[in-house]
Order: C-alpha cells, then structure tokens, then sequence
C-alpha cells in the first residue's frame, strides 16, 4: 500500500534534485530551466498528495496555480536566454560572468 | 460576502491592473513614440490608485483572501510612491543611453509589479501571497534585462531570474509542507495549528517559507544575487529594485511571521535575528572594497534590510511600527541616492558608475554633491539626518521586546557601515576634481532630489508626529 509517506518521500528527492540541479551543473542554462521545473514538479506532487490525504480541495487548486505560474516563469526565463545568446553568443553557465560575484 | 463587494475592496488593485492592461494596448498601438505618454498616464493610474486606498471600505476580501488593513494601506503607499518615481525618472535615462530602450513597455511592467505587490501586503492567504509575489518577481525579470543590447543587463535578467525563479520554488515547497500539516491555506487557521504544538512539518515549512522571503528581500545568506543584478540592470529599474519590492517583501514577511506564525514566535525570531545580523555585517564588510556606486548601494540596501529585521525580530506592535517607519524612511534615502546615481554620466550622455568619478563633486556640482552627502550621511545614520531616528525606532523596539544583544550588536555593526557612507563624502568633498558631469537635468528629477533631501534632513523630524501615529496604527491592525 502506498501511502502519504511514500509520496513525501518522492518529492522530497525531487526536490533536493532539482536544487542539487541548479547548483552542481556546470554546463548550461536549459538544463538549470529544467531543474527549477523539477523543483515546481516536486511542490505539484506534495500539494496534491497532502490535498488527497487530507480530502481538501485547495492543494489541488493550488497545484493549478503553480502549473500556471510555471508556464508563465518558464516563457520568460527563455525569452531572457534568448536575448542573452545573441548578446553573448554561448549559454554556458561558466561564461555568465561579465560581472563579479 | 458578496463578489461585488469583495471586487469593490480591491479597488486599488482593480485599478492598476485595468490601468496596465489599456496602457499596454495603447504601448502597442503607438510605439516608441507614445513612451512619455504612457509614463505619464501610469503615474496617474498610480495615483488614482492611491486615492481609492482611502475610499474602500477594510476588512477581508474574497473570503480571506486579500486583507484590506491599514497595514497593507501603509505598505501600498509607500509602494506606490515608489513605483511612482521609478516611473518618472526612466524616460531621460534610456533616451540618453540609447534611444532604442525608450519603450512604453517599461512603465506598463511596473505598473503589473505594484500590482502584485499590493497583493503581496494584503495577502491573507498562501495562495495570495505566492500569485502576488510572482506576478511582481515575473515583471521584475523582464525590467532588469530591458535593455536588450546590453549584454550586463541581459546577465542581470539571467542571474535574477535563475535565482529567483528557485527562491520561489524554496518558498512554494515550505507552503506545501504548511499547507500539508495545518491542512488549510488561510493565514488565521495556520496561526492556530503553530498554537496547537510544533510538528516538524509545520518547522520545516516555516524555515523555507522564510527563506523563499529572504531572498526576495535579499537579507543574508540569500542576498548573492543582489550586486550583480543591480549592477547590471538599468539605473531607474536598479533604483526600482532597492524601493518598492523591498518593502513589498518584508511587509509581506512581517505579515506571515505575525499573522500565520505568530504563535511560533520564538522559532522565526531565531531566524530572523540570523538574518538581521547577518546581513548588517555582511552589507557592512563587503561594501568597503566596491568601485561601483550601484553596487555599493546593493550593499547598502542589504546592510539596511538588516536593520529593518531587527525591528521584526522585536515581534511586538511597536516592533511592526518601527519597520514600517525604517522602510518609509529608508525608502527616501535611497531613491534620493539613485536620482543622484542617474545625473552621474559623461559628456555623451553615457552612464559613469564609478565611485571615483565623483571626487571633488563639491566643487563642480554642488547641490548635487551635498545632496549625495546628506543621503549618504543619513544612511549612515549620523544623529541630526532623518536616518538616525529609523535605526533609533528600531534598536528602542528590540531594547523594548528585551533584545538586548541583538540591540547592542546592531549597533556596533553599524560602525563599521559608517565608514563606506562617509568614504564617498570624502571622495566628492576632499579629492582633486575628476570631470564634471554635465548639467541637463530635467526639472522633476532636481526636484525629486530636493524633496528626499529635505525629507531626510533635519526637517523630518517634523513628520514624525504623523508617521510615527499612523505607523503605529498600521501595526495595530494586525495585532
């Protein structure tokens, strides 16, 4: 029987995935992009698990919210990437440092 | 409660956001051409914004979802003043750098900002909070990348987004652990399930909702993004970014650890004291070694977050009060300090941001170098500027709740925040002159900084009767 443990559990690697993602890649922006989906996934998952166990409507709701929110960061992250290539010509993380810090 | 009425509570917010939607069609439709208008007629949305703050009726809206108070009343003006000169100090900055990042869009984004951060402080729900502190974050990106062809303010839009985009997810993951084990999303049942014990669940949640806030105020440890993105994005948007989100964040930070976690008091103050500390020391020590004015005043603004903290840290009425005399305050300061940023340029018109470019203002400019003097003086916070009355309310709010440590440490720390503020008085009043910046500012700009002058000089004191009192009734409105 899979419980709510079990689901927590999954989101919560998930999630350490995700950060784990944005930090530990050294190769280039996409792949960051896809890691802060995995972390918004990970969120997802954990609303409408607590919303099932707790036979509350709002996670689910919430989760809606989230997916939506997510296309419209997702949109925008990627129109940035667009003008920084053709400014800088590369998308590697190592390269995005014009400035100190 | 009737829909109409609770429509009828958001009326600011109904405002801006049909403002911005006609503004952005009339962007649309004319072009570059219609950018001065459409500045224009956003600082009149902005304002007819802030008249309706005063003839809607307060209470909860849409079921508790947005709280109409005189807390979010307070929070809201300052936030849209704020957005209000981040507005009008724009169009002369990009017609000069190039005239191509003139653009009606810009006003039209900062319109959807202040819209989200209205939700922000009037939020009574976590889903409110986290849809206004999108809809601001999202319009935030696209201005710190607006100039398109400059690759530093594309790698500013890049940086912020990247981290700010997971801050969000930090802050949504510690919501879904609230929302799971109090099992509501409403502000009010939350406080009662902090009451009724501390599970685990509800501890992990309050530590990364705290951090998703932290790092949109940027207090330390999530403060990293802050000099590079204030660096590289445009001046105004830059003076945009130290002003309304900030206190768009903390308003909103102080009405979670109130209004949600007030019970658990004792848990985010540990928090927010490490946060505090942190980031007075932090914005204190790194500031010394900049080159940069805009990344200096990055610095700055994480140094003053600092001092703001403390007065939450406080966690009583008078603590809320002091924070939000801190902001109205510190938010004088600053913008007075990037108006002075702005008139800093070469013969051609192109920013100069070096801080050695200001030696020996005094001489060739003035009113423009006592100007600087008195903000940077009054950030210091030396006795007879306004500043040092906000770090007072402040330190007398955490004296009051019995922090004295915290007190005595923020104190000290200031210290050595004195120094980098004074070194620039320096530069501009005992340094050979460097080449003077040319004098064609517009009108309103000169008298954007006369006013903040005078407002932190010694003749704000005068206002302390009406802010102190109406600060004090903000703060009772969420006690």
């Amino acid at each position: 029987m899979i419980g709510l443990t079990h689901y927590i559990v999954v989101a919560a690697i998930l999630f350490v995935m995700g950060v784990l993602g944005i930090f530990l890649n050294r190769k280039n922006i996409i792949v960051i992009l896809m890691a802060i989906e995995l972390i918004l996934l990970a969120v997802n998952l954990n609303l409408v698990a607590f919303s099932a166990a707790l036979h509350d409507l709002v996670g689910q709701v919430f989760a809606m919210f989230v997916l939506t929110v997510a296309a419209g960061e997702a949109a925008i992250g990627l129109a940035i990437l667009v003008i920084y290539f053709r400014g800088r010509g590369t998308i590697a993380v190592d390269d995005v440092n014009r400035m100190k810090g | 409660m009737d829909y109409l009425a609770s429509v009828r509570m958001a009326l600011p917010e109904d405002i801006l956001s049909l403002g911005a939607l006609v503004l952005m069609l009339v962007a649309a439709w004319g072009g570059q051409r219609s950018t001065r208008a459409v500045s224009w007629c956003s600082v009149a949305v902005l304002l007819g914004a802030g008249i309706a703050l005063f003839a809607t009726p307060q209470g909860a809206a849409f079921d508790g979802l947005l709280l109409v108070d005189a807390f979010a009343t307070f929070a809201k003006v300052l936030i849209y003043v704020a957005a209000a000169i981040a507005i009008v100090m724009a169009p002369n900055f990009f017609q000069r750098t190039s005239g191509d990042d003139l653009r009606p869009e810009y006003p039209v984004l900062i319109l959807l900002s202040a819209v989200g951060m209205g939700i922000m402080v009037s939020a009574g729900d976590l889903l409110s909070l986290y849809v206004g502190l999108e809809l601001q974050s999202l319009a935030a990106y696209v201005l710190a990348s607006f100039m398109r062809r400059d690759t530093r303010s594309a790698e500013a839009g890049l940086k912020y987004f990247v981290l700010g985009a997971l801050a969000s997810g930090l802050l949504l993951y510690g919501i879904s652990l609230v929302y799971g084990f109090s099992g509501t999303t409403l502000f009010s049942a939350i406080a009662s399930s902090y009451g009724s014990g501390h599970s685990l669940g509800l501890m992990f949640g309050l530590v990364f909702v705290f951090a998703g806030l932290a790092f949109k105020m940027s207090a330390v440890p999530f403060h990293m993004w802050t000099p590079d993105v204030y660096e590289g994005a445009p001046t105004p948007v830059t003076a945009f970014f130290a002003s309304a989100p900030k206190v768009a964040a903390l308003g909103l930070a102080v009405r979670v650890a109130v209004d949600a976690m007030g019970p658990a008091v004792d848990q985010w103050r540990q928090v927010v004291i490490f946060a505090a500390l942190a980031s007075i020391i932090l914005g204190a020590v790194a500031a010394i070694g900049q080159r940069n004015i805009k990344r200096l005043l990055a610095y700055s603004s994480i140094n003053n977050i600092g001092f703001a903290l403390i007065g939450l840290a406080a966690g009583t009425q008078e603590g809320v009060a002091s924070v939000l005399m801190y902001l109205t305050i510190y938010l004088a300061m600053t913008l007075g300090s990037f108006l002075v940023v702005l008139q800093m340029r070469d013969a051609d018109g192109q920013p100069v941001e070096t801080i050695d470019s200001l030696s020996g203002m005094s001489t060739t400019r003035p009113g423009l170098a006592w100007a600087l003097a008195t903000f940077m003086f009054s950030l210091a916070g030396i006795p007879p500027l306004f500043g040092f009355y906000a770090k007072f309310a402040v330190f007398h709010a955490a004296v009051a709740a019995g922090l004295f440590p915290l007190a005595v440490f923020g104190i000290a720390a200031s210290v050595i925040g004195a120094y980098y503020y004074l070194r620039i008085v320096k530069t501009m009043f005992f340094d050979e002159a460097a080449p003077a910046f040319p004098k064609n500012e517009g009108v309103v700009e000169g008298g954007l900084i006369a006013i903040t002058a005078l407002f932190v000089s010694p003749l704000g004191y005068l206002l302390i009767p009406l802010i102190g009192g109406w600060s004090m009734v903000a703060a009772k409105a969420l006690f």
